[in-house]
């Protein structure tokens, strides 16, 4: 079971989270530029990495707000919790 | 070396102390002409493969642990080809006809045991996804029937049928031809009808890095010394990402931990496998009497081979409300294994972005019914540079040309 500490509610259990994906990667555009490859990338293409990853957590059954977890992979400790920064 | 009701009995006297070892362990050569990663399943039918139909023999499996002590060591040794696409259901199909042959095959019993795969639908909705189901795999070729309400009790009188049920059962689809084999005994089976071929198996070998000439990468680094090789395959299931990594490319797969778990062994009390559509939780007895059980992916990517507690309680819930009489068998193990997830739930057999590189990866939570053919295909395309025709369409080109075979929605279910 993960403790994660959502930024706005505090250290909560794992249930109460959903993983949203890694934390990277902008949004190509416009549409009607992009190459399929380069959709097809930013779509489907994954760091995957096994360690330190950056991801997106959202408090679904708390406050409902998504924020960014620093987890290793390899140990599922969690290293820091956060606010999205623009 | 063959197995034979006189060699049992020759070696009963000396107390089977002095059975052969299944395969050498010799020491890695400089080259090879293929070099394949992971000594699972998947890699070690390639090499088996790549010298039984292409003689390709001059070939090292690496293994950086021991022979199948991965995800082939860690599955619920399910087998079945109740797949929903053409191209899903020829290529899984195909693998469960190498199962039915496999212990002639490699001399080494497999214990497949065809007792019949039941997906058991719990609502009107899962009633009719099952039907459109059943008459896909018709149109498939493969068998394949749609159980009433009333024949999924008689099949199977433990099911919870109260009237109260969280989930009434309302209907089932049954693959008579699915059911189980050892997975060690593939593992093994394949290791030693390789090895008799001449393959090198190395076992306690990381593969670090890779060795490149240009753009070409023409070797691997590794814990045991540097390998040159024209063509390395990578068969790695879950950790696919991390080599991928260093070899400077990435690919559309998410390792995500998958969890199974035994009970105590009881007399036998179930003889099919059993999946439910709702919870997703799916059991077999094995042949020591233990509970088989799993269910879903746990719900974030992980490569520690464990698990979470909340997906335990999730597929333990599940069992209960099927079984209600197995609330009281103690869980003797649980474990997990890392498995290679892919946006739609079907394998990627190709060449990677990297030349020299090839690729069998994203089976996600289904790869052990598929090692035949996994392996078979995989041999085909190192021997001949082209795809079998059973892989045509499980590139890394779909995700470009949005030609998914999305087998995750057609199924209704994870895997």
């Amino acid at each position: 079971m993960l403790r994660i500490r959502c930024p706005w509610c505090g250290p909560r259990d794992e249930p109460e989270f959903r993983w949203g994906g890694e934390a990277s990667g902008a949004r190509p555009g416009p549409p009607q530029q992009v190459s399929d490859s380069a959709w097809a990338e930013y779509l489907f293409l994954r760091d995957n990495a096994k360690g330190l990853v950056r991801e997106r957590w959202l408090h679904a059954l708390g406050c409902r707000q998504w924020f960014i977890v620093v987890r290793d992979t390899a140990t599922h400790e969690i290293r820091a919790t956060g606010p999205i920064e623009p | 070396m063959r197995f034979s009701a006189l060699a049992l009995a020759r070696n009963a006297f000396s107390f089977h102390e002095n059975w052969p070892q299944f395969w050498r362990s010799p020491p890695p050569r400089s080259a090879y002409d293929v070099i394949i990663v992971g000594a699972g399943g998947h890699g070690l039918a390639t090499a088996y493969y790549l010298a039984r139909e292409h003689g390709i023999r001059n070939v090292a499996v690496l293994e950086k642990g021991w022979l199948g002590g991965g995800n082939t060591g860690r599955n619920t040794t399910v087998v079945r080809s109740n797949y929903f696409y053409p191209e899903s259901a020829r290529l899984y199909d195909f693998s469960l006809r190498l199962y039915e042959g496999l212990s002639r095959e490699l001399g080494f019993n497999v214990m497949l045991s065809q007792r019949g795969m039941l997906t058991i639908g719990h609502s009107t909705h899962h009633v009719e996804l099952l039907t459109r189901w059943v008459n896909a795999l018709r149109l498939n070729g493969i068998d394949g029937e749609l159980l009433s309400a009333q024949q999924v009790r008689a099949w199977l009188p433990l099911l919870n049928d109260s009237p109260d049920a969280r989930h009434p059962v309302m209907g089932g689809l049954l693959q008579r031809r699915g059911g189980v084999a050892r997975h060690d005994a593939v593992a093994w089976g394949y290791a030693r009808a390789a090895d008799a071929l001449g393959v090198d198996i190395i076992q306690d070998c990381e593969v670090t890095g890779f060795i490149r000439d240009g753009h070409r990468v023409v070797g691997v680094e590794t814990t045991q010394g540097t390998m040159r090789a024209n063509k390395i395959a990578l068969a790695v299931a879950g950790h696919s990402g991390v080599l991928a990594a260093k070899a400077g490319f990435r690919l559309p797969i998410t390792s995500y931990a998958l969890q199974a778990f035994v009970t105590e062994p009881v007399k036998p009390v179930l003889d099919c496998v059993v999946l439910s559509m709702a919870s997703g939780t799916y059991l077999s007895q094995s042949d020591k009497g233990e509970l088989v059980v799993g269910g879903g992916l746990d719900l974030y990517p992980s490569y520690a081979q464990r698990g979470n507690l909340p997906t335990l309680q999730g597929v333990v819930q599940g069992l209960l409300e099927m079984f209600p009489c197995f609330s009281r068998l103690r869980l003797m193990r649980q474990w997990a294994g890392i498995v290679d997830v892919v946006h739609d739930s079907s394998p990627i057999i190709d060449r990677a972005p990297v030349e020299g590189i090839y690729i069998n990866c994203g089976w996600g939570t289904g790869g052990f019914k598929a090692i035949p053919a996994g392996g078979f295909v995989f041999a085909h395309l190192l021997a001949t540079g082209r795809p079998h025709a059973l892989a045509e369409s499980f590139t890394l080109a779909r995700f470009e040309s949005g030609a998914l075979i999305d087998e995750a929605a057609a199924a209704g279910i994870s895997h």
